[in-house]
């Protein structure tokens, strides 16, 4: 497959391992926000390629991971109304709610439906119009223009028994986050490779600038990864802190702005909660006004009983990288993938996901 | 102790579990569900041979070893690139009776009919059964219909059983892998599960995609007469790495592959790109995997390259001592377990 | 967070109003959004995330940038993946045509 195959040549990834390993005179802490680039990382063992002269700490790309139990709590209750159809990714199906999940509400007779675009969901809405179909809009700035064009398409061809469950979280707001926290170790960026195809990078340089970072855009495969890396390197070796391009093929500094725009049409920036974290201002999206009939929450409005996490998971530790997965203590035991106790467990892109998958033990000294 | 937070553990099974899907993706689960549900009931009937959880049972009957397996082919879509539920059917069976070295000699079908499956469609599948029998050179012998009410049976579910007869000196069970033996995979791997996932609504793309679904009968032959052949499975529901994850377990033994070997077509690849799935976990139809000793592998690969079936195969690792394990090396030379699946696998997002 | 997987447009046409693109992903082909890529065109190269093309791949940058990468790891001559083009049907039954 052109653009990926190149860029997992193993050749070309020894020699940058080799080359980061000495271009670094002591050692330096990276965090990587992306999902999907904690995925590769840790499958094909490139922390451990790096280490110790790189740690790697993992940030909370995972949209999944971190999108409020409230909400997934809503959509199990919209799954199980008969009058409504709950589509989906495929990632959300098995994050634990409350008291369950969405496999569970279909198991007990909900209708859930994997899609694999919203505009697949769209599809459904049109063939079901007896019912209001509502499509888990969960993701970060790579996948809100595709649920705005969904939203719009439904305005512009009159499908009203469509909605939108909306969890859109952003990065910028979530890097400040962990860039204020007390006992913050990470030292450079791998700012998420297909969020800037969309937004391109200049929101980033206000950030490198006041909190003295480097920033470099970077891709997804392991030749992307540790070209970024060793450009982050570079920069920390020589007392620079700028947002530099890694992903040139994908990403331009203005991003997409037909993207941008449509976006902008559709949604507003808004206070949003991160599972684990917190409330983080304006870190969200909301549809606009002239949209909010497409809104789950308005059409559905939530009742029931708050929401009540684990008390034992430690998503937040680790989606902020204060803490490793294999450093919780329920890590490989009472939290697994068959039985887990939080999100990063269960999403293919979650970091205690990535670590268990990978074999890594628990860690002798847990947090 | 934690309140209010009572998440229900699909495994172990508590009181008052039901069935989930992920009990029939052929991974953790449904051995689970085999290992600690079925098989301790069932066991008391007979002979210890179904704990051996071979792909098919090979019991004596006088001067002769029968092989006798059944299967269910609930597959959704029943129509999919390359073939339908029938054509499965036909060779899932037959290469149950094949992967413990019998000649099939007659399949029983028993069809599951859903009220309102028009007839044409019911047409199409047994006539590729048919085609299926004559490519496969077994005879189907007898068989059962029931009607179940709209909404039971996603248009139809096939069972077929199969008999076949195991020569005296061929020993092939998944408890047979040794130390030092090499692995063979028969062909590219994950491309039945992407051509059903194909047609499956809401995920659907289009290309050169077909269902591998195939006899192995001469395959085996063909290994089989080229050298010591110490496990054969085919590879179904769970991929690969189900397989592979059994056969460790079955035989005690630990197991490494080079990821890098591991064959798959490029629009396969492609699609499990696409979906973010893993292919090594994807269902085939038409693969097997064989454990062989060292010192007749290249023979038991060019043997099996020769034969259609075969004409994809590789040799993709070895067994090693130490406790059940199965471990996939990386083109980086490092290294991460090839675990068993845990329930479904989902295309993901991110 | 960003599954995105890199197609070539090999058909673009319209639907509900909104341009739509054939995209071949090495031997598989499926339909995305073309509204937020109004430069690409058939041959274009897109990266295609939940059914929509989110950014056009600059092939002449990603050629430079890949020669220093190859450099880098001494490779010899730069051995590309081919286009899809000129792969037939057959070739992609496993064991051949039937």
């Amino acid at each position: 497959m052109r653009f990926i195959d190149e860029y997992r040549d193993d050749r070309i990834a020894r020699a940058l391992i080799e080359e980061i390993h000495r271009t670094a005179t002591r050692p330096w802490t990276l965090m990587e926000v992306c999902g999907g680039q904690t995925h590769t990382l840790i499958r094909q063992g490139i922390d451990e390629l790096l280490a110790p002269t790189i740690t790697l700490v993992h940030g909370p790309g995972c949209p999944v991971c971190v999108t409020p139990l409230a909400l997934i709590d809503e959509a199990i209750a919209i799954a199980k109304r008969p009058d409504a159809i709950l589509c989906s990714f495929g990632d959300m199906l098995r994050v634990p709610g409350s008291s369950e999940d969405l496999l569970m509400a279909r198991a007990a007779g909900g209708d859930v439906r994997v899609v694999y675009s919203p505009l697949d969901a769209l599809e459904v809405a049109r063939r079901n119009p007896d019912r209001t179909v509502v499509f888990f809009a969960v993701g970060f700035e790579t996948t809100a223009p595709a649920n705005a064009m969904a939203v719009l398409q439904a305005a512009r061809l009159g499908i009203e028994n469509f909605a939108l469950l909306v969890a859109h979280v952003l990065v910028p707001p979530a890097i400040v986050a962990i860039l204020v926290s007390p006992g913050n170790r990470v030292q450079g960026f791998l700012a998420p490779g297909h969020v800037c195809a969309v937004q391109g990078w200049r929101e980033y340089e206000p950030l490198a600038r006041e909190y003295r970072v480097p920033i470099v855009v970077t891709g997804f495969e392991p030749v992307d990864l540790l070209e970024g890396i060793l450009m982050v390197v570079r920069q920390l070796e020589e007392g620079r802190h700028e947002v530099e391009n890694q992903y040139v093929r994908a990403v331009r500094r203005d991003g997409n702005r037909a993207a941008q725009a449509v976006v902008a049409e559709v949604f507003e920036t808004c206070d949003r909660a991160w599972r684990g974290i917190g409330v983080i201002p304006k870190s969200g999206l909301r549809l606009r006004a002239p949209y909010r009939r497409f809104d789950a929450e308005v059409r559905f409005p939530r009742e029931g009983a708050p929401a009540s996490e684990s008390e034992i998971c430690m998503a937040g530790a680790v989606l902020t990288g204060r803490v490793r997965p294999d450093q919780c203590p329920a890590y490989g035991t009472r939290c697994t993938p068959s039985s887990p106790l939080g999100a990063p467990m269960v999403s293919s892109e979650g970091a205690c996901a990535a670590y268990f998958l990978a074999g890594r033990p628990p860690a002798e000294v847990p947090a | 102790m934690t309140e209010g937070f009572a998440l229900q553990c699909p495994v172990p099974l508590p009181p008052g579990a039901s069935v989930l899907l992920g009990h029939g993706s052929g991974g953790k689960l449904t051995q689970q569900l085999i290992r600690e549900v079925l098989v301790p009931i069932l066991d008391e009937t007979g002979s210890s041979e179904l704990a051996r959880l071979g792909d098919a049972a090979v019991v004596r009957v006088g001067d002769v070893r029968l092989a006798f397996t059944t299967d269910a082919f609930v597959v959704t879509p029943a129509f999919f690139p390359g073939s339908n539920i029938g054509e499965l059917a036909v060779n899932g069976t037959v290469n149950d009776l094949a992967m413990m070295g019998a000649r099939p000699l007659f399949l029983s079908a028993a069809l599951i009919l859903e009220e309102g499956l028009p007839l044409e469609d019911l047409g199409l599948v047994v006539t590729a059964m048919a085609e299926a029998c004559r490519r496969a050179g077994v005879q189907l012998v007898t068989g059962d219909t029931k009607v179940v009410e709209r909404g039971s049976a996603d248009g139809l579910f096939v069972i077929t059983s199969g008999v076949g007869l195991v020569p005296e000196d061929v020993e092939l069970g998944p408890e047979r892998a040794r130390p030092g033996d090499r692995i063979l995979v028969s062909g590219p791997v994950a491309s039945h599960g992407v051509a059903v996932m194909s047609r499956r609504a809401g995920i659907t793309f289009e290309g050169e995609l077909a269902s591998d679904t195939q006899p192995l009968t001469e395959l085996v032959e063909a290994m089989l007469a080229a050298g010591e052949v110490h496990a054969l499975r085919d590879a179904t529901r769970g991929g690969i790495a189900s397989v592979l994850n059994e056969l460790a377990e079955a035989s005690g033994v630990a197991m490494v592959v080079e990821e890098s070997e591991i064959p798959v077509l490029p629009p396969v690849r492609a699609a499990c790109e696409m979906l973010g799935l893993d292919p090594l976990y994807v269902a085939n139809e038409g693969v097997c995997v064989a454990v062989v000793a060292p010192e007749d592998a290249e023979a038991v690969l060019a043997a099996a390259r020769r034969v259609p079936a075969g004409a994809g195969a590789a040799l993709v690792g070895e067994v090693l001592e130490g406790p059940p394990k199965v471990s996939l090396r990386t083109s980086l030379g490092t290294t991460r377990p090839l675990l068993m699946l845990a329930g479904d696998q989902l295309p993901r997002i991110c | 967070m960003c599954l995105g997987v890199p197609g070539r447009i090999v058909e673009v046409y319209t639907e509900d109003g909104v341009r739509m693109g054939r995209v071949d992903f090495g031997g598989i082909t499926r339909a995305a959004c073309l509204e937020y890529t109004p430069e690409a065109d058939v041959g274009s190269w897109v990266v295609i995330h939940v059914g929509f093309a989110i950014s056009v791949v600059d092939e002449e940058e990603a050629r430079r940038a890949y020669e220093l990468l190859a450099e880098m790891g001494n490779l010899e001559d730069i051995d590309l993946p081919q286009s899809p083009e000129g792969v037939r049907a057959e070739d992609y039954r496993p064991g051949g045509p039937r």
